[in-house]
């Protein structure tokens, strides 16, 4: 089949690479139809998560048809089309148990290599370097699913590719990041990055009862799209002066619940911009915080901080003087799919929201080269890549 | 031997622990007392004996042992000790249970080839070497709770002297179980000094923990986690 391997910093192929195989009695085969790049898959890319090996298939946001089932899966049948969620859970253990899915404890092969890191393992992840599992990912033909008879999630008839596609990941992701921003009637929520996640986030924000939502990014489209279809209000961070601006648009309170969907990769803005780059550059921090020393430091007194954004290992120079003296609550965590499945699903039936909004590129599997290149730089304002297998 | 009073405690053998030391281990053992430091100040192996009382004699407890010996000659006077839990989210009878059956131990144990039970306290292990070889030894369970505790030791004259328990104690609340396992090996010298370096691994401690991970895995969800035999960009 022919999959997206990662072949080294900034540099994936699409090559022909043997079929998946069923390992172990609760995996399953999907034959899939489409598949997403992810901001996320930006970190791998640029070489920012250590543990990746050449040859590693990319990709942890993909749906398909079942065409191939282990012994143990009952639950779901061959032809079925389903969505697979990015984070790979037993359903068995204490936190899967809790609704806690991506904590999973049975899932990474290799936990010992997050445990080092951590003290804890995550749940492993598709196509997501080699300490959250080394699974291969699904920018690909095909791909084995894990405990596919927890993962795997059967879509009604009726519904697009399109429209279920980021079950997997982003919509989930962004819903998490507004449901932990705890909104209640009222509330102003800010949110720094207006990319995939932050667009949901927006929207879910709403959803959720916010009375107002404000963005900050500095790509023109995407605050656009920000302003235009998700309704925030929206600020550039390299026009104005982000912490006054939401100041003085709050009432000198800031916003009640401030979320950072940048992660590892923020751009910063003046020296302290460049000090996270070099340091980051010369491997001395593992991440660049700048949207989350921001986001502490705008919160109002007594808010919330709901971190989405993707952060690996290390970092430094955090305003924990801030986030202490004005009692800010801080939620954060990779995105328990499993738990949204249902309910998000039940909002595209509905039609609350139709996350294809999203997507700005689509193209052939064998353009992935080209689309991590596009989605990387923001060129043609690309918002967000699905490829067709 | 001249002992120096650094090590003196490592020599310290089972007929001289005190009449309390015996009860602090055994409730130690049992599931009472969490301090683990003494483990490193003591045999374990001899703890063991000594916990189990007259009724099993070994020689490699008592004075002059082989592997005392062996020690000496190699430089080692300081026998390999792990300890590593994990809570499993199952009652302790189906993990003792599970655990008890030697045979099954391999399933999870990825260094073991084979267990073959011989009768209710003797079994016979073969474990994987470098170079197609194996190491094999005897070992006898010198005390067993149900479902609480299973204690085990090799032979006198194994290739590996070892000695362990694993102790089953429930979690608060309807957690499932703790699950500790307390291993005492001794590094021999010679040409199976490597065997046993690849045996339990460059840190023993993640071997252990690794095959616990396993043993919950496959408790909790059927089966082990994998992706040994996937498709990837390298073949
Ligand atoms: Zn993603
Ligand atoms: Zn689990």
């Amino acid at each position: 089949m022919k999959a997206v391997c990662w072949e080294g910093t900034t540099k994936v192929e699409v090559k022909n690479v043997p079929d998946p195989k069923i390992l172990n009695p609760r995996d399953a085969i999907i034959k899939i139809t489409s598949t997403a790049i992810c901001g996320s898959d930006l970190h791998l890319y640029d070489g920012y998560v250590p543990t990746m090996q050449k040859g590693d298939i990319l990709g942890h946001e993909f749906m398909g048809e079942v065409v191939e089932l282990g012994s143990a899966v009952k639950n779901v049948q061959i032809g079925d089309r389903v969505v697979v969620p990015f984070t790979i859970s037993c359903g068995n253990c204490f936190f899967c148990n809790r609704d806690l899915w991506s904590l999973c404890d049975n899932s990474n092969p290799n936990a010992w290599i997050a445990e080092k890191i951590m003290g804890h393992s995550p749940s492993g992840l598709f196509g997501y370097s080699h300490m959250l599992g080394g699974y291969a990912g699904g920018q690909a033909e095909y791909a084995r699913v894990p405990f596919a008879d927890v993962g795997l999630f059967k879509i009604p008839d009726g519904l697009s590719d399109d429209q279920v596609l980021f079950l997997t990941d982003i919509f989930p992701t962004g819903y998490m990041a507004a449901e932990n921003c705890d909104i209640k009637p009222g509330d102003t929520v800010a949110i720094w990055g207006c990319g995939p996640v932050g667009q949901f986030a927006i929207r879910s924000a709403y959803m959720l009862g916010a009375d107002r939502v404000i963005a900050i990014d500095r790509v023109p489209e995407r605050l656009q799209m920000a302003k235009e279809q998700g309704k925030a209000e929206v600020l550039n961070y390299e026009e104005v002066d982000v912490g006054e601006a939401l100041k003085e648009m709050t009432g000198g309170r800031g916003p009640d619940a401030c979320m950072d969907a940048v992660g590892m990769e923020a751009h910063g803005t003046g020296l302290e911009g460049f000090y996270d780059e070099a340091k980051q550059a010369l491997r001395l921090e593992t991440d660049r915080p700048t949207a989350l020393r921001q986001v502490i430091v705008a919160c109002r007194k007594g808010g919330t901080v709901s971190i989405p954004g993707v952060y690996g290992g290390f970092i430094d120079k955090m305003p924990m003087g801030a986030a202490m003296n004005k009692a800010l609550t801080m939620k954060m965590g990779q995105t328990h799919v499993h738990r949204y499945l249902k309910p998000l699903l039940e909002h595209i039936q509905n039609g609350d929201i139709d996350p294809s909004f999203v997507i700005t590129h689509s193209m052939k599997l064998e353009d992935a080269p080209k689309g991590y290149e596009i989605f990387k730089h923001k060129k043609d304002n690309c918002i967000k890549v699905v490829l067709k297998p | 031997m001249e002992l120096t009073p650094q090590n003196k405690s490592n020599e310290q053998l089972p007929e001289s622990i005190e009449a309390g030391d015996k009860e602090r281990w055994a409730s130690l053992i049992g599931g009472g007392a969490m301090v683990l430091m003494g483990l490193r100040q003591r045999s374990l192996r001899g703890v063991l004996m000594a916990v189990a009382g007259g009724g099993l004699l070994y020689q490699g407890a008592k004075k002059q042992s082989t592997l005392k010996q062996a020690q000496e000659a190699i430089g080692l006077n300081q026998p390999i000790k792990v300890e590593k839990t994990v809570t499993i989210n199952k009652p302790a009878a189906e993990l003792y249970s599970y655990w008890h059956d030697f045979a099954k131990l391999p399933t999870f144990m990825k260094h073991l080839e084979s267990v073959t039970v011989i009768d209710s306290k003797k079994s016979h292990w073969v474990a994987k070497a470098p170079l197609d070889t194996n190491v094999e030894w005897d070992a006898e369970i010198i005390q067993e709770r149900e479902n609480e505790l299973i204690a085990w030791a090799s032979a006198e004259d194994a290739d590996i002297e070892n000695s362990g328990f694993v102790r089953f104690k429930p979690a608060p609340d309807n957690r499932g179980t703790e699950v500790k396992v307390v291993l005492e090996y001794n590094p021999p010298g010679g040409a199976i000094a490597s065997a046993v370096a690849k045996l339990f691994g460059e840190e023993p401690e993640q071997q252990i923990g690794d095959d616990l991970r396993r043993f919950k895995q496959l408790m909790e969800t059927g089966e082990i986690a994998t992706t040994e035999g996937q498709s990837s960009g390298r073949e």
